[in-house]
């Protein structure tokens, strides 16, 4: 038998699918009421074999033939000029086999402010000097001590209120702000503070947090002729594909980037960083590949963090609790540059989360002699989530409304910035409905006090500037011999479960079981361009795709089965790699039957992903509710349980989502009450860049954990219905916490992180107010 | 060799690692952590604060657990070392690793060896270990993405020799 393959045009290739024959399962199926055999199943992930015997390898356990070990020299200083560094006596010590640093001259510009890869203006603790490749990683660290480098401190200021001060050391020129203040304003905001019956105003300081993904920045490098081969640990190949031939110069067809596990990323690896050039550079000077994977106080310093902020908050409401006017104005602590990658935006929740025709906001981003911070898990609305929903909380105490039902009487169903509804006008709503029915939030007891321990409440809602997917992404299915399917992709999968997920959308849309799939990622050789795994984005920008590649092979199959069985193909399906009748019939055929008929043909598909729709902005929400108790005697808090009800359109692996639900509301719990990166501002110092003090949640710290399932597919935003999830859960940790703190004890905490001692310091304060 | 280098020539070191007498020529400053990873040819032991904070590189010594990378390789010699490696036999895993599968008490999967050794090392010691001594046991473990939750959750059901809560295959 032969048959002709079909072509797929490449004009043609920009939407979902484009059928030839009219089939009955076409996209509106995924819409209503379509029984999945696959899609939303709790399916382990396809890895875990690998990742539980420790054979699954990460960038750090590459392991080439004749490969050296790299190290980075970091300036001790907060500022300061560079006057001269000597390497000779490095370079001369044996098992030394290349030294980089300003001597070398590369013509290599760094972050948006164009510094040159090595400055001899050293603005942070932990900025750049020099970078070793050695035969192990003690020699390495030998050579950096053999260094001889000449200083010249500059004054400094590592505090972002200072850096604002007339009289503050010049950063980089000008005043210390990175940029003009970006202002928004719609309605009239003082007017609307104006007729408010009451107004809550708090000035609220969020922390810098370090990602602290377990695996560190870094990469294996290796020069194979005159390709360049990355082993990468990062968010995006294609982003760091990219961006290594722009700083090296190469075209894009002589560097790869490879990435088939990570160890953890949460933001901070959506960008490249100077290690993973260093090794490059220094590869191509050994001659050797170079693995350069940065040590824990290298990471903490100098591979970003959360910009801590400082919020003023001001709520306008009447008496029926309806908002008034909104106002914030924000300080953002940049540190000493500006990196690529996602913006942190404090002001969208304030613009988004509820219905106010008065709304004012106002950010800018300050430089500091601190590390660089970059985009963590939600840049922005983290921040900005435990500022208004404290506030908010606040407003419903005083208005003596329930917490819950003042947000109900702000709701918006409306992109009020955009003037156009969101995808998923009822999506808040219906977490708010899951919350309730799952924490019993209505049902909840009176805040309790027993000996010195009081229990008590809180609630946060929260939606998410992205999570609606960012095109382009392009996939390629190609269906073996023996009817088992290879799709593959550019994306990567930074431990959220993505190789899984898009194996079951590939295996619901073709019509086959899971153990016929095999997904690949990870290596920007094989694979189309992708986005970044950031922002939520990489669930719905390429499950759309692959569904698109697996329904036009699916197509494929059952035209040249309707042939060998000389039937019309709109009378057939595929089930579980089954020829069937659409009326579920047995057709003693099977996928496998028709690729042996074909063989040594095979059929192959494409997919990719259309852009998103202009008429509705499409977004994620999630509300989240806390039990907390805290010990009035020794200021410990305790969280007893959370619930979280994120909208991320239809999950489509409930077992991964979950893992996604408790880990982020993990992060959020460290974030609200341990998570601090401690600078002595006097001396310029970080003083936690390890993880001994720098305190991440343990196994004891964490209460029960529940995700409230809302599962609501979002029929507007793509052809799967999923947004994004990976961000969302911890949004709302940090301040429906602190809530919970309040209606414990009383106490507004407007500063995170809350410990013991602030418990304690308050605890009194309130006492001596009581006295 | 320059001064400031305290390498003072390497020094032959025999070890049992995961049932396998293994010579290794090391230098007396080279952590346990990098033995494996570097000279005997085992990443599974992970590098990520090298100053005992995470647990990522538990490893068992002479049947306990201990962080691999504040231990010295030439403080091995004649002792038994056992890796993630060493635990499952061929493609059969340990039903820890199972668990661990079926309760997806990973995401990025970093952690996750010595989130298993140290949980391995608890049941050899006690079969039925209670929740407490359960959580005890990884409470030098780090995971920074946070599935403590289903970690807790897989131990238990290695303890309770239930079925898993979902199946693989379903």
């Amino acid at each position: 038998m032969t048959i002709k393959t079909p072509e797929i045009e490449s004009s043609k290739n920009d939407g979902d699918i484009e059928l030839s024959l009219p089939l009955q399962q076409d996209l509106t199926d995924w819409q209503t009421g379509h029984e999945f055999t696959v899609v939303g199943k709790p399916h382990s992930r396809l890895e875990g074999a690998e990742k539980v015997t420790g054979r699954a390898q990460y960038s750090a356990d590459v392991r080439l033939s004749g490969q050296l070990y790299g190290a980075v020299l970091r300036c001790p200083h907060p500022h300061a000029k560079l006057i001269s560094i000597d390497t000779s006596e490095a370079e001369a010590l044996p098992g030394v086999h290349a030294v980089i640093s300003q001597n070398d001259q590369f013509d290599i510009d760094w972050y948006s402010e164009e510094a040159p890869l090595f400055s001899d203006q050293l603005r942070f603790v932990g900025d750049e000097v020099a970078a070793v490749a050695a035969v192990s990683t003690e020699v390495a660290a030998d050579a950096l001590r053999l260094i001889k480098v000449n200083y010249e401190p500059l004054p400094f200021v590592t505090d972002m209120d200072q850096a604002l001060a007339d009289d503050a050391p010049a950063i980089h020129d000008g005043d210390n702000r990175v940029e003009e203040d970006s202002e928004y304003e719609r309605g009239d905001c003082a007017a609307g503070l104006q007729q408010a019956d009451i107004t809550v105003e708090n000035e609220y300081r969020t922390q810098t947090a370090l990602h602290t993904a377990l695996e560190a920045h870094g990469a294996t490098a290796h020069w194979s002729g005159d390709e360049l081969i990355v082993y990468e640990s990062t968010q995006g190949v294609h982003a760091i594909h990219g961006l290594l031939c722009e700083k090296l110069g190469l075209p894009m067809n002589k560097v790869r980037v490879i990435e088939q596990h990570m160890g953890g990323g949460f933001g901070a690896k959506q960008t490249l960083w100077k290690p993973t050039l260093f090794a490059a550079l220094l590869s191509r000077k050994a001659g050797r590949p170079v693995q350069l994977l940065l040590d824990r106080e290298g990471e903490n310093l100098a591979t970003g963090n959360r910009n801590s902020t400082l919020q003023q908050v001001k709520l306008g409401a009447s008496n029926d609790g309806k908002l008034t006017a909104i106002k914030m104005t924000c300080r953002i602590n940049a540190g000493a540059y500006a990196t690529a990658g996602e913006a942190s935006n404090v002001a969208g929740i304030f613009q988004h989360l509820y219905h106010c025709e008065n709304v004012k906001t106002s950010q800018v981003r300050v430089y500091t002699n601190t590390g660089p911070a970059v985009a963590f898990r939600a840049p922005g609305y983290v921040e900005a989530c435990f500022a208004l929903e404290s506030a908010m909380d606040e407003l419903a105490h005083k208005l003596e409304i329930d917490p819950l039902e003042l947000r109900r009487i702000n709701y918006t169903g409306r992109d009020q910035t955009g003037d156009k509804p969101w995808s998923s006008p009822d999506g808040l709503k219906t977490c708010y409905e899951r919350l309730d029915e799952e924490f019993g939030w209505s049902q909840r007891k009176a805040p309790s006090s027993e000996g010195s321990i009081r229990r008590g409440y809180g609630l946060a809602a929260h939606e998410w500037m992205a999570g609606m997917g960012n095109p382009p992404a392009a996939v390629f299915i190609k269906l073996n011999t023996d009817g088992s399917a290879d799709v593959v992709t550019g994306t990567q999968d930074i431990g959220t479960g993505t190789r899984t997920v898009l194996a079951q959308v590939a295996a619901e849309a073709i019509g086959l079981p899971m153990e016929s799939v095999r997904l690949l990622l990870g290596d920007t050789a094989i694979g189309g361009v992708a986005p970044v795994s950031q922002g939520s984005f990489t669930v719905p920008t390429l499950a759309p795709a692959v569904r698109g590649a697996g329904e036009n092979l699916r197509r494929q199959i059952l035209e040249a089965a309707a042939l060998l069985l000389e039937t019309d193909a709109t009378t057939l399906e595929i089930k579980d790699g089954e020829i069937v009748s659409t009326e579920g019939k047995h057709k003693s055929l099977t996928v496998a039957d028709v690729c042996d008929e074909l063989a040594p043909q095979s059929l192959q598909a494409h997919g990719s992903r259309r852009a998103n729709p202009t008429d509705t902005t499409i977004r994620p929400f999630g509300a989240l509710a806390a039990e907390v108790a805290v010990d009035t005697q020794t200021g410990e808090i305790t969280v007893i349980r959370i619930v979280n009800a994120p909208d991320c359109g239809r999950i489509l692996n409930s077992k991964t989502a979950n893992s996604q639900v408790i880990g982020g509301v993990t992060q959020g719990i460290g974030f609200a009450l341990t998570e601090e990166r401690m600078v002595d501002h006097n001396i310029g110092l970080v003083l936690n860049a390890d993880l001994e003090e720098y305190k991440i949640p343990t196994v004891a710290d964490i209460p029960t954990i529940t995700h409230a399932e809302v599962n609501l597919p979002d029929l507007n935003a793509n052809n799967t219905g999923a947004k994004g999830l990976g961000e969302l859960p911890l949004i709302p940790a940090a301040p429906a916490i602190l809530n919970a703190i309040f209606d414990a004890t009383g106490l507004r905490f407007t500063q995170l992180p809350i410990n013991r001692a602030r418990v304690l310091a308050a605890l009194q304060a309130q006492q001596e107010t009581a006295e | 060799m320059s001064d400031n280098s305290p390498t003072s020539g390497k020094q032959l070191v025999t070890m049992t690692v995961n049932g396998e007498q293994t010579e290794v020529a090391i230098e007396p400053r080279r952590v346990l952590l990098d033995v494996l990873r570097h000279d005997v040819g085992l990443t599974g032991s992970k590098k990520v604060c090298e100053m005992g904070d995470c647990g990522a590189c538990t490893v068992h010594l002479d049947g306990a657990p201990v962080y691999s990378c504040l231990v010295l390789g030439i403080e091995c010699a004649g002792k038994k070392v056992d890796t993630i490696e060493g635990l499952a036999k061929g493609n059969q895993l340990d039903p820890i690793q199972q668990a661990f599968i079926d309760h997806d008490a990973f995401q990025c999967g970093f952690c996750t060896s010595g989130q298993i050794m140290s949980l391995k090392a608890l049941f050899e010691d006690s079969p039925k270990p209670s929740d407490e001594q359960i959580v005890t046991a990884v409470s030098g473990n780090l995971c920074r993405c946070g599935a403590y939750q289903n970690i807790v959750k897989a131990a238990q059901a290695v303890r309770d020799e239930a079925k898993p809560e979902t199946r693989n295959d379903d």
